[in-house]
């Protein structure tokens, strides 16, 4: 008898369970995309190079195009779709569309889920390789322009929108001024 | 109307945020992969795994016999299409996109099958698998400068070869002559979004979701190559994850469309990232020599630009790189010519700011050097070559404020305090440097219908061929159209990406904006007229409209053209190589600015790609294989957030009063002139020339010291 070729998986995305019988090579990011019509994340190079299929994976930021969905299997995926309450955006997605963090808007799901990240690790205090005290005891660092682009920079844009990302990212972590 | 009209509404001028942007941070805007079918069936292209030859056999059996497989076509089963044609830009079509019309195989990577499936993943693995043999034949696909088979070629109405007065005796009565070769290497597009087409035959007409830079274009050459009218195709594109010259039409929109005749349902085809490659088109490396020949004051007798590219065996395309020394100084004698040589490679195409990028960086580079040479600042080089008339075509210019964008620019990027010596400016380890370069290029529009409706309720639709790839567009012409009908732009419905909406120019050539802009308000003057009479709007509504082919091409012949001046500050690190930008200015006279928002994140999203060029952009060809080394996003780098500084761009009043709204474009003028400025920075930090891209790390650390 054939191996198995599909798997039944539930996942929880944006809050809602979703049990999916699914085929073993469908990556995470495509059972978004195809099974679950959630094509606000993005495929962009399907190699993990590019960022624009980053999610929330149990709230850490992954490429979705790097992780089969039965990998996934009773995890909790947050995509672009799920961070707004409402009719009111997310603070990252408030800047973002105020600053003109975008252009095309293909790489945008990712460069906003891994914001949303970015801010969230900063203030626990994650150092990055720009940060120049990396002792648990120096608390978190500044969040400057140089940490804000050093932490986005698993997220690829081809319009060439790094300027207002950058900016968007510092404000809506309310820290324009260390960024300018 | 003009630009200086005051109205009670001045939408146009001031900042607005994206009409759609709330889609796009949402997640909600859906691009051309997105759009759900019943029934939809999945095509995964396969490429050539040699780079000449010719297919013997397809060996379709077992992956036909693979789960969820529904057909594989290739050259031996797949229906003709045609190729005799001409396109909307008056060529012939690249008959790259008429895929699986014969077993000849003309470059790496070309398409020889498509599987289709029902899911993603069986027709990728159906695609994987399928074995192909060939009867291989030997390549050739080293290009350089020196190649004996090159031959001049004319381009888009520009000519091979221009000669004005007596070059060799201007350069040998000249005090100073630099005679140097530049070389930018193989770029790609690489838009965010991999190309993707959803495509159905709907009663016989073709239906096609589709991302491109104009629906209009791919309707007409779909069109052409099916045998069908142009009503019986459709191409919608809402959304585009960007384009740069890269979104015509393509194997994947042809191959789908075969597919879904071939099997009676919808079917999608998107390229991964490493077909896009081998599939859409790229920059050109080419190879430049610019000789410059001037008197001890810097005035220039003579300049001589000549360019070469490679183009494909099957289609020819220009870099027109020496174009940009056609139109940029003053001299008593110039020469030009732009030349192809044909090899077994991909036929590259256009890509933001073509011919002036890779031929900014050569004029500009060694417009620095022959300061260098004369003891003259850059800038006032550059002042005292500024032409009164089109060097080469004798035409007036347009309107022409280059000298203040270097005024402007220079006075905010601080370049009176500047020390010309190179090499003597130091933080810790790290050599300083500054560089500028003067930025250039067309400024045009081109024929363009649109139509333009009072609704009852007292708002308005606009319904036009127009496609926004992330240029802002779309909000653009919102503002315009709302000035023009005197309303609020929340009272306007802007409908781009429909060729339903009738012909348009595509977004190109920094012309979309202005050429969609100009058919609006034409067909605002319009319903205005049917309107003044008072009479009530009907539950229908009125719908006035245009076309713009009599009026865009009813211009006199002048040298019409955007300026800009790049300043760039750059640290170089002796010890790694590492080129760091870390300060970019450009200020720029490019018509009037119709939104300040997005017009500026078009210029420094430009300067960006200048950057880019500069330190990382270069595709590597083998040699033996006559394919890519590292096809992806990892091989092939493109500016990430750590490699881009603080990048200002600005502009000086400049309406252009020609056009009806006093457009130019942003499009592409950011481009032009940063990797000048960047490479011409570099030799200001360490006194060492830099004449090919990118300047990477290896290529600083092996330079020969400075004489």
């Amino acid at each position: 008898m054939a191996p198995p070729v599909h798997s039944e998986i539930t996942l929880t995305v944006n809050g809602e369970e979703h049990t999916l019988l699914v085929d073993h090579r469908t990556t995470l990011l495509d059972a978004l995309r195809e099974r679950l019509d959630l094509t606000g994340t993005k495929k962009g190079c399907d190699q993990g190079q590019c960022g624009a299929c980053t999610v929330l994976l149990d709230g850490r930021r992954a490429v979705s195009c790097l992780q089969l969905a039965v990998a996934a299997e009773g995890r909790t995926v947050t995509t672009v779709e799920g961070l707004a309450d409402g009719d009111r955006l997310h603070p990252v997605q408030q800047a973002f569309l105020d600053l003109d963090g975008f252009q095309c808007g293909y790489c945008t799901p990712g460069q906003i889920c891994s914001a949303v990240a970015v801010i969230e690790e900063h203030a626990a205090g994650w150092p990055s390789a720009v940060t120049a005290d990396v002792r648990p005891e120096a608390g978190p660092p500044e969040l400057t322009a140089e940490e804000i682009r050093e932490r986005m920079s698993g997220n690829l844009c081809r319009c060439g929108a790094h300027v207002q990302i950058v900016r968007s990212v510092a404000r809506a972590a309310g820290a324009e001024e260390a960024a300018v | 109307m003009t630009p200086a009209t005051t109205t009670e509404h001045t939408a146009a001028g001031t900042a607005h945020r994206r009409v759609e942007g709330r889609d796009k941070v949402t997640g909600a805007a859906r691009y051309a992969a997105e759009i759900p079918l019943a029934g939809l069936a999945h095509g995964w292209l396969v490429g050539s795994t040699v780079a000449r030859g010719r297919v013997r056999s397809v060996e379709t059996a077992p992956v036909l016999a693979m789960p969820g497989v529904l057909t594989v076509l290739h050259h031996g089963n797949t229906a003709r299409v045609t190729t005799d044609y001409v396109t909307v830009l008056g060529t012939s079509p690249d008959p790259t996109a008429a895929v699986f019309q014969h077993d000849q195989v003309q470059h790496m990577g070309w398409p020889v099958a498509l599987v289709v499936a029902e899911t993603p993943e069986q027709a990728r693995e159906g695609a994987e698998a399928l074995v192909v043999h060939y009867d291989e034949e030997p390549h050739d696909t080293a290009f350089s400068g020196d190649r004996a088979d090159a031959y001049p070629l004319d381009s888009m109405g520009q000519p091979a070869v221009t000669d004005k007065g007596e070059t060799e005796a201007e350069l040998a009565a000249s005090a100073v002559v630099v005679d140097a070769c530049y070389t930018t290497p193989e770029n790609h597009h690489n838009a965010m979004e991999p190309h993707a087409a959803t495509v159905r035959w709907d009663g016989g007409r073709l239906d096609v979701i589709d991302s491109n830079q104009s629906a209009a274009w791919i309707q007409s050459e779909l069109a052409n190559m099916f045998s069908l009218d142009p009503q019986s195709v459709r191409v919608r594109s809402e959304h585009v994850g960007g384009a740069f010259g890269g979104k015509g039409v393509r194997a994947h929109q042809v191959a789908a469309a075969l597919a879904a005749r071939a099997l009676g349902r919808p079917v999608r085809v998107a390229m991964t990232r490493r077909q896009m490659f081998a599939l859409i088109g790229y920059r050109s490396p080419t190879a430049q020599r610019i000789r410059l020949g001037a008197d001890a004051d810097g005035r220039l007798r003579a300049l001589q630009h000549d360019s070469l590219n490679q183009t494909s065996t099957v289609h020819e395309h220009v870099e027109a790189s020496a174009g940009v020394s056609r139109v940029g100084y003053d001299a008593a004698a110039h020469r030009t010519a732009q030349r192809v040589v044909r090899l077994d490679v991909p036929t590259p195409t256009w890509m933001r700011a073509p011919g002036e990028a890779p031929g900014s960086f050569a004029l500009e580079s060694a417009m620095d050097e022959l300061a260098a040479e004369c003891g003259i600042d850059p800038i006032e080089l550059r002042m005292r070559n500024e032409p009164e008339r089109g060097p080469v075509s004798g035409l007036p210019f347009g309107s022409r404020r280059l000298p203040d964008c270097f005024r402007e620019g220079a006075r905010r990027f601080g370049w009176a305090d500047r020390d010309p010596r190179p090499g003597v400016r130091r933080d810790g380890r790290r050599l300083l440097g500054t560089g500028t370069a003067a930025a250039s290029f067309l400024a045009m529009a081109m024929p363009a219908t649109a139509a333009v409706t009072a609704e009852a309720d007292g708002t308005f639709t606009v319904r036009i061929g127009a496609a926004d790839v992330g240029t802002g567009a779309r909000t653009a012409l919102t503002l315009i159209a709302a000035e023009a009908l005197r309303t609020a732009p929340d009272r306007v419905r802007m409908r781009i990406g429909d060729s339903d909406f009738g012909p348009a120019w595509g977004a190109a050539g920094s012309m979309g904006t202005r050429s969609w802009a100009w058919a609006i308000t034409d067909a605002v003057a319009a319903l205005r007229e049917r309107l003044a009479g008072g009479a009530g709007i009907p539950p229908e509504g009125v719908t006035a409209r245009s076309d713009t082919s009599g009026s865009v091409f009813g211009l006199a012949p002048r040298e019409r053209r955007a300026y800009g001046a790049q300043f760039a500050e750059v640290a170089v690190d002796p010890g790694t190589g590492e080129v760091r930008v870390r300060r970019l200015l450009g200020i720029f006279a490019a018509g009037r600015i119709v939104n300040p928002l997005t017009a500026r994140s078009q210029l420094t999203g430009g300067m960006i790609w200048g950057i880019s060029m500069a330190l990382h952009e270069e595709a590597v060809r083998d040699p033996v294989s006559g394919g890519h080394v590292g096809a992806d996003l990892a091989g092939y780098h493109v500016a990430a957030h750590a490699d881009i500084p603080a990048v200002e761009a600005d502009w000086v009043d400049d309406p252009d009063p020609e056009d009806p709204v006093g457009i130019k474009g942003v499009g592409e003028i950011g481009v032009v002139g940063v990797a000048a400025a960047v490479a011409n920075a570099v030799w200001h930090a360490t006194g060492v020339r830099h004449r090919h891209l990118p300047l990477r790390p290896d290529r600083v650390l092996t330079a020969p010291p400075a004489a």
